[in-house]
């Protein structure tokens, strides 16, 4: 079990790496808000890795929080960005 | 260690590698709306195999029901944030015309404009004239 974790441990930092290359060479903003909600995903996906290589449920509700927070924020810079026209990024 | 770690750890390698596979796309693709393909559907599946891998190593009821929660606000929450993505990126006019195959919204827009004259009807979003490129 501890082989398997670490190799999904490789792989998620591999992704989170080039998830973090696309937010900070994204051309607009709104890359950088796709590439916000993959890191977040895989930060999840870290948190239920280290819950199941140790057995325990004390991170859980970090995962209920995070999965909301992230659609809140997606949303609001979509929002806003639909009304900035001459903001950073586009 | 039982079939259910197996089980498990399968799952665990899955995920990860789908989650792995939506970065590189995101890396790769060219255009907003592809990397919104790679952003939403292997990453919410792997990450859905994640939770099921997870659910499966600690089996106990209220764990999984928690990842049971976590699971269904991502799959509500996705497409709900990919279409608010998508449609602040066109309303803006940040789409590459030339990665698009099928074009519906433009047309559709302009005789929805044309049809109302100066808009007085069908003024419900403010940002449809000032975005729209």
């Amino acid at each position: 079990m501890t082989v398997v974790i670490w190799v999904c441990a490789a792989m998620l930092s591999l992704s989170a790496v080039l998830v973090l290359i696309r937010m900070a060479a994204g051309p607009t903003m709104l890359n950088r808000v796709v590439a916000m909600d993959v890191l977040i995903a895989v930060v999840v996906a870290g948190l239920g890795l280290e819950a199941a290589l140790n057995r325990h449920a004390t991170t859980l509700p970090i995962l209920v929080v995070l999965s909301l927070v992230g659609f809140v924020g997606s949303v609001s810079v979509a929002r806003f960005a639909a009304h900035d026209d001459k903001g950073e990024g586009s | 260690m039982t079939w259910l770690d197996v089980l498990s750890g399968a799952c665990l390698l899955a995920g990860c590698a789908l989650s792995l596979i939506a970065a590189i796309g995101l890396i790769r693709f060219p255009d907003l709306f592809s990397r919104m393909h790679a952003g939403t559907k292997p990453q919410v599946l792997g990450l859905l195999l994640i939770l099921v891998g997870v659910g499966l190593r600690l089996r106990d009821w209220t764990d999984v029901g928690m990842l049971l929660a976590v699971a269904m606000f991502q799959l509500l929450t996705a497409p709900v944030a990919a279409h608010m993505i998508g449609r602040a990126a066109y309303r803006r006019g940040a789409v590459r015309q030339d990665t698009l195959l099928v074009d519906e919204l433009t047309p559709a827009l302009e005789a929805e404009d044309f049809g109302a004259g100066s808009g007085s009807g069908s003024g419900s979003d403010g940002d449809r004239q000032s975005g729209r490129t």
